[in-house]
């Protein structure tokens, strides 16, 4: 037990491991490093619903599990209204009997909360649960072969929208999890990105003190879905913030602080060049779908700017 | 008969008795007919009679994902639902029985679409009938408060932890004022004693709930839960006998009327029961003998009691409200017929579809059935085809 | 770790209801190690115990040590090349097989 604080260097960060090696996720894969650190971050006593996915899937085949705490998996889109029903019995099983009640942490993946669990999210988000809902973005379903999901950004090649003679993979923008979370009402947001271990951690017990309903919007590098070497996930999650693909900000009563300030962006082609999913964007023929991208990062991070500023 | 007389719809017997099982969380979404229920519900809890989570979800699938959560987390679980609700949460009703859930869901028996219908039909009861939850009918109002208080100590009994449903018609029952008999609270207490979970979560005991399962132990988990749940039965009838001591009121599995001696049985669940015995006992004072066999307990299904009560039977005519499509008979003839395969002698049997969508079965089409059982012992030879009562254009 | 289930399971009788696992922690039975074709080798003179190894290893299959050094646990280890990647005085290098 024992609370957990704010952290300035990596040393801070505690050693208890609530997750253990023997897993299945793929060499490289970028969503161990939320799911240590949240569980490092949230005080006991404290419990995990999954949704199914990467995460869910290779970490725990019968009879082997990865987890060191209670977790729990029913289904795909669900997640958020499992982690209501163990919310709310535990509220009124401390209130009628005293039970001692755990905080509630959600891991989904982009498919199970952009999507399909998108429902789930909303009802849990407007009746004001308190928990912790971590969305584990590798933009795309990436545990059934990589599909486009309303989290695959404009231009990603992926099996459902591959980057063909005629369409150059995924048309559509990028959902934004955390400004419809916003609308909802919920008392802190916040984006997350692996290449800012201390940033992030400092989120994810900002979001552990908070009652209510919290979302946390994580990057998630994919070697095996983004086509990259994995020695270089961390190098990759570190140009999207770079770029301003990926800005790293917190959302707080009413306020929006960008949280990593990027004063000179990368060029958003060297973000592009490091993965498979996006090269294509970089041939002639394509140049106009790069220019609009361009400009849709552009114009996202100066509305975050003003954002940021009104008060 | 114990306890005070008073009058209420189905759904508000039903409520009541969630109440008196003092239920830790309730998860529901309104969908007609059984809105009185949760409507009943969210004001016992915001006028501070019941001491318990009101979770007012977005959907039937959420309501029902919320309640497994619930319940793993050791809480006494109730929710309800009918017809297009039922549809949307059946992927999960497969999860609440298989990760030994102990729910207890009301079912206001109504149709399912197309065309969109609000009245009773039994295609969502068996809609759920291979799932794993334990299935209980009501015949009237008085049973649909017994079998909801029976639900929950039967659900969390140790040697059963399945989740339950009771079966009420849709408006019929749901909506109708009939005079029961309610417990005092103090009895349904002492009936009903605080949940102890079996594996509940429990940060202290951590658990992996709802793994993944490769090809090397899906089917052993199956095994599992086939024999933990056809191992119900005894449970169920030790429940029945122990709450007919305390109320007065004795259930059993399969109940028969005027059975003995019957060469023509109809059998049938549901409300329609009391229709069915009401006009045997008219033609009874005519000096024909009709039987009437009603299941109260669906799932599992009682296979010998049932074989017990059709035993004397020569043809028996079995009504369903559902309609199976390409299945050879609807879905309680399919139960039935499988069941008798294992009778040293067979009756006769036929199917009947009747009372779909609300419409209404009347004595006359009672009559109808026994006059079609009759000309099929006569010619010993039942119909191809399922006889539709009550539908225009039939003959 | 003694007497786990995963040892013990043989036939359907054997398993706990409900399909869980009633343990934690029980993939340190699966040892991820033999999954590697390049393995990470650390220079411990080198080592500015940074901790940013420990922190980005997937498994985790670096252990952190009482002093904030670390150690390669190569039992678990995949040899996805993360630590040689994110180590600031490039301590660790990567070396083909196992």
């Amino acid at each position: 037990m024992g609370e957990a604080r704010f952290i300035k260097t990596l040393k801070e960060v505690p050693r208890v491991e609530h997750f253990a090696p023997g897993h299945r996720l793929c060499a490289g894969c970028g969503i161990p490093q939320v799911v240590r650190m949240a569980l490092k971050a949230v005080p006991d006593p404290k419990v995990v619903v999954n949704a199914t996915g990467c995460l869910e899937v290779a970490t725990t085949i019968f009879p082997y599990t990865s987890w060191g705490v209670p977790w729990v998996h029913v289904a795909f889109e669900n997640a958020a209204a499992v982690a209501s029903g163990i919310e709310s019995a535990f509220k009124i099983l401390e209130k009628k009997y005293g039970k001692q009640r755990p905080k509630v942490v959600v891991f989904g993946g982009d498919g199970g909360t952009f999507d399909i669990g998108f429902q789930a999210l909303s009802g849990a988000l407007e009746r004001g649960h308190d928990m912790i809902y971590i969305c584990y973005d590798n933009e795309a379903y990436m545990n059934t072969g990589i599909q486009r999901s309303g989290a695959t950004p404009k231009g990603a090649h992926t099996t459902t929208s591959p980057a063909g003679k005629v369409i150059p993979g995924k048309q559509e923008r990028k959902k934004n999890l955390i400004e419809i979370a916003i609308a909802h009402g919920i008392p802190y947001a916040a984006t997350m990105n692996p290449a800012f271990p201390v940033d992030m951690y400092n989120k994810l017990v900002k979001a552990a003190s908070i009652t209510g309903p919290v979302v946390l919007h994580y990057y998630t590098p994919c070697p095996t879905g983004w086509y990259f070497d994995p020695s270089r996930s961390i190098e990759v999650a570190r140009l999207a913030v770079q770029t301003r693909i990926w800005p790293l900000y917190e959302y707080e009563n009413g306020k929006i602080r960008i949280t990593v300030p990027v004063k000179e962006p990368k060029p958003i082609e060297d973000y592009f060049k490091l993965q498979g999913r996006f090269r294509h964007l970089l041939e002639p023929q394509n140049r106009e779908l790069l220019e609009e991208i361009k400009r849709d990062v552009e114009n996202n991070w100066n509305r975050l700017v003003k954002l940021a500023s009104q008060g | 008969m114990k306890g005070k007389l008073v009058g209420m719809n189905g759904d508000r017997a039903v409520a009541f008795a969630a109440k008196q099982a003092d239920v830790d969380v309730i998860s529901a979404y309104p969908i007609t007919p059984q809105t009185i229920i949760v409507e009943t519900l969210a004001e016992y809890v915001n006028n501070g009679e019941l001491n318990a989570a009101f979770i007012p979800v977005e959907s039937e699938h959420s309501a029902l994902s919320a309640a497994v959560g619930a319940s793993l987390a050791g809480a006494r679980v109730f929710t309800a639902t009918s017809s297009q609700g039922l549809a949307l949460m059946w992927e999960i009703l497969w999860i609440a029985a298989g990760l030994r859930t102990t729910i207890v869901m009301a079912m206001g028996n109504r149709a399912l679409s197309p065309n969109i219908n609000i009245h009773c039909s039994h295609d969502d009861a068996y809609a759920a009938r291979d799932t794993g939850w334990l299935q209980f009918f009501a015949e009237n109002v008085q049973e649909a408060y017994d079998l909801t208080l029976m639900a929950f100590r039967i659900s969390e009994d140790h040697r059963v932890l399945f989740p339950s449903i009771v079966n009420l018609d849709g408006f019929i029952l749901t909506h109708a004022t009939e005079g029961l008999y309610v417990l005092d609270d103090e009895d349904v207490k002492a009936f009903l004693p605080k949940k102890k979970p079996v594996n509940p979560i429990d940060p202290s005991k951590p658990m992996t709930y709802g793994p993944l399962d490769l090809f090397d132990w899906y089917m052993e988990h199956r095994r599992l839960q086939y024999a933990s749940f056809m191992s119900t039965p005894p449970v169920i009838k030790e429940v029945f006998e122990e709450y007919g001591k305390l109320s007065g009121r004795r259930y059993t599995p399969v109940k028969t009327f005027n059975v003995e001696g019957a060469e023509v049985v109809l059998m049938v669940l549901g409300s329609s029961a009391g229709t069915v015995r009401y006009v045997s006992r008219k033609l009874a004072e005519k000096g024909k003998k009709v039987g009437v066999v009603s299941l109260t307990q669906y799932r599992p299904f009682p296979v010998r009691e049932l074989i017990e009560a059709l035993s004397g039977a020569s043809v028996v005519a079995v009504m369903d409200r559902s309609v199976s499509f390409g299945s050879p008979g609807a879905q309680l003839f399919m139960d039935t017929s499988t069941a008798l395969l294992k009778a040293k002698r067979r009756p006769l049997l036929f199917n009947v579809v009747y009372g779909l969508g609300g419409r209404d079965l009347t004595p006359g089409d009672v009559e109808k059935i026994v006059m079609k059982a009759e000309e099929v012992l006569r010619r010993g030879e039942t119909p191809e085809e399922p006889v539709w009562v009550g539908v225009r254009g039939e003959e | 770790m003694s007497e786990s289930i995963v040892l013990k399971l043989k036939t359907w009788k054997d398993l706990p209801i409900g399909g869980v696992i009633p343990e934690p922690s029980t993939s340190l039975y699966n040892k991820t190690g033999n999954w590697r074709a390049m393995t990470p080798v650390l220079d411990e003179k080198k080592c500015i115990k940074c901790l940013l190894c420990w922190i980005h290893c997937p498994e985790p299959a670096i252990i952190r040590k009482d002093d904030d050094s670390v150690k390669i646990d190569y039992d678990y280890c995949k040899g996805c090349g993360i630590c040689a990647n994110v180590c600031p005085v490039h301590a660790i290098e990567m070396k083909l097989g196992v």
